[in-house]
C-alpha cells in the first residue's frame, strides 16, 4: 500500500460541498534542536495550500511553522455536484510539493 | 455521596479479596472480580453498553465522543499502522520476518497477555516481539514508543473485533494475577492514590480538565496516539506516565509489576473487543 501524503474526502450536503484533508507533513519550525548534536533541526513547513474544485480555486492558506505536524484542514464551498474532482495541493518552504485529490460524494 | 458508598462498598470487596499471602475464605476468584468491575460500572453509568467501555472516556462523555469522532474521520495512527505494516514485512538481517515467530499473522492480539508455565510469568505482546528480535539477532526495541509502538499499531489493527480471553489456568498464574491486582489497589504517591480512586471511584468526574476514564476496557485500545503526546505511545507507558503524575515512583516498563498489572486489567476487560490503535485526548 503506497503511503497517499493527502488524505481528503469531500461530501456534498445541501447545496455545500465539505472537504476535510489530511497531510503528511513534518511542520518543523526551525527552532527545536536536536536532542543529541545540539544543532537546531532545519525548518521545513507548508506555506501554500491551494484547493481546487474542477480546476477552480476555492481555497487558497498561507501556512506558518505555528501549524503542528501532521496537519489536518476543513474548509466548504458553495455548488459541487456528486463525482467533481475535488483536489489539494501543497508546496512547502524547502520547494517540495505533493498534490492529491478526490470525488466528491 | 451515592457513588462513594457504592465505590467504597465495591472496592472493599476487592480489597478484601486481594490479600496474596494467605488464602482467606474471603478470597475472591478472578470471574467474581470481573462480575464486581462489571457491576460497578453498569450501575455507574446506567444505559452505557458493555462493548463501548471499549472507547473510554468516550463512551461516558458525548462533547468529547462528538470530537473523537471527527478526529476518528482520519485518525492520527493511520500512517503508523501502514509504517508498522513496512516493519512487519521488512525481514531481518538474517532474511527472517516478524512472521516466522507468529505464524505469519499479525493479528496477536488475543493471544496476550498469557501465563506462560514454563517461565512462570506474564508474557506480553511486545515483550514477545522483543523475544523475537533477539531471537533473530536483532537489538530490542524500546517499549515506551518508537518503532516498538509503530508495529504493534499495525498488529493491534489488524487484531481489531478480536475478544479478550484472558485465562489464568493455574494457582502461579492466579498469584501473578493477584499481584496484579495488588498493583492495581496499593495506595502511593504523595497523593496516596491507587488506580481505583480516579478509574473507580471517581469515574466521569474531572481532574482539573480531564474527565477521569472508567477502568472497564482500560486494555482494549493500545497503542495509543495521545494528543498530548503528540505520538503512539504503549500501555506501560501510559502506566508509568500515570504513576509519575500521581507523584509516585512507577515500575519499568515490561517489568513484572506492569506486566501482572496487564494481566490483571485486562482479564477486569474479559469480553470485550480489541479495537486498537485508538486516538485519545
Amino acid at each position: 500500500m503506497a503511503k497517499k501524503s493527502i488524505k481528503i474526502r469531500a461530501k456534498l450536503k445541501g447545496g455545500v460541498t465539505t472537504v476535510k484533508c489530511l497531510m503528511n507533513h513534518p511542520m518543523e519550525t526551525g527552532l527545536r534542536k536536536d536532542k543529541k548534536t545540539g544543532e537546531p533541526i532545519p525548518a521545513h513547513f507548508i506555506q501554500d495550500v491551494v484547493a481546487k474544485h474542477n480546476d477552480a480555486e476555492v481555497m487558497t492558506a498561507q501556512w506558518s511553522g505555528s501549524v503542528s505536524k501532521n496537519p489536518y484542514v476543513a474548509f466548504k464551498f458553495n455548488g459541487g455536484a456528486k463525482g467533481d474532482a475535488v483536489s489539494v495541493a501543497w508546496t512547502d518552504n524547502m520547494g517540495k510539493s505533493e498534490m492529491g485529490s478526490a470525488k466528491i460524494k | 455521596m451515592k457513588f462513594k458508598r457504592i465505590a467504597i462498598t465495591a472496592i472493599c470487596a476487592f480489597v478484601a479479596g486481594s490479600a496474596i499471602a494467605d488464602k482467606k475464605a474471603t478470597e475472591t476468584t478472578p470471574d467474581q472480580d470481573v462480575q464486581t468491575y462489571r457491576d460497578y460500572f453498569m450501575k455507574r453509568f446506567p444505559g452505557v453498553p458493555l462493548e463501548e467501555y471499549a472507547n473510554g472516556v468516550y463512551a461516558i462523555d458525548k462533547v468529547s465522543r462528538d470530537n473523537w469522532e471527527a478526529l476518528e474521520e482520519f485518525p492520527p495512527y493511520e500512517p503508523m499502522v501502514e509504517d508498522g505494516e513496512t516493519m512487519w514485512n521488512t525481514p531481518f538481517a538474517n532474511g527472517k520476518t516478524y512472521g516466522s515467530c507468529f505464524n505469519d499473522d499479525p493479528a496477536q492480539r488475543k493471544n496476550y497477555p498469557h501465563w506462560d508455565d514454563s517461565r512462570k510469568t506474564v508474557v506480553t505482546l511486545p515483550m514477545a516481539v522483543n523475544e523475537c528480535r533477539t531471537a533473530n539477532g536483532e537489538n530490542p526495541l524500546k517499549y515506551k514508543k518508537g518503532a516498538m509502538a509503530t508495529l504493534l499499531a499495525y498488529m493491534s489493527y489488524e487484531s481489531r473485533g478480536q475478544k479478550i480471553d484472558v485465562d489464568i489456568p493455574n494457582a502461579d498464574a492466579l498469584d501473578a494475577y493477584n499481584k496484579g491486582k495488588q498493583v492495581y489497589f496499593a495506595r502511593r504517591g504523595q497523593f496516596n492514590f491507587n488506580c481505583a480512586s480516579c478509574h473507580m471511584q471517581s469515574a466521569g468526574q474531572k481532574a482539573r480538565a480531564d474527565i477521569l476514564s472508567p477502568g472497564l476496557g482500560h486494555t482494549t485500545g493500545w497503542p495509543v496516539y495521545r494528543s498530548k503526546w503528540g505520538e503512539l505511545g504503549t500501555l506501560h507507558r501510559r502506566f508509568g506516565g500515570c504513576m509519575k503524575q500521581m507523584r509516585a515512583k512507577d515500575y519499568k516498563a515490561q517489568g513484572e509489576e506492569f506486566r501482572n498489572l496487564e494481566y490483571f486489567m485486562t482479564h477486569m476487560s474479559q469480553d470485550l473487543e480489541f479495537n486498537g490503535p485508538s486516538a485519545r485526548k
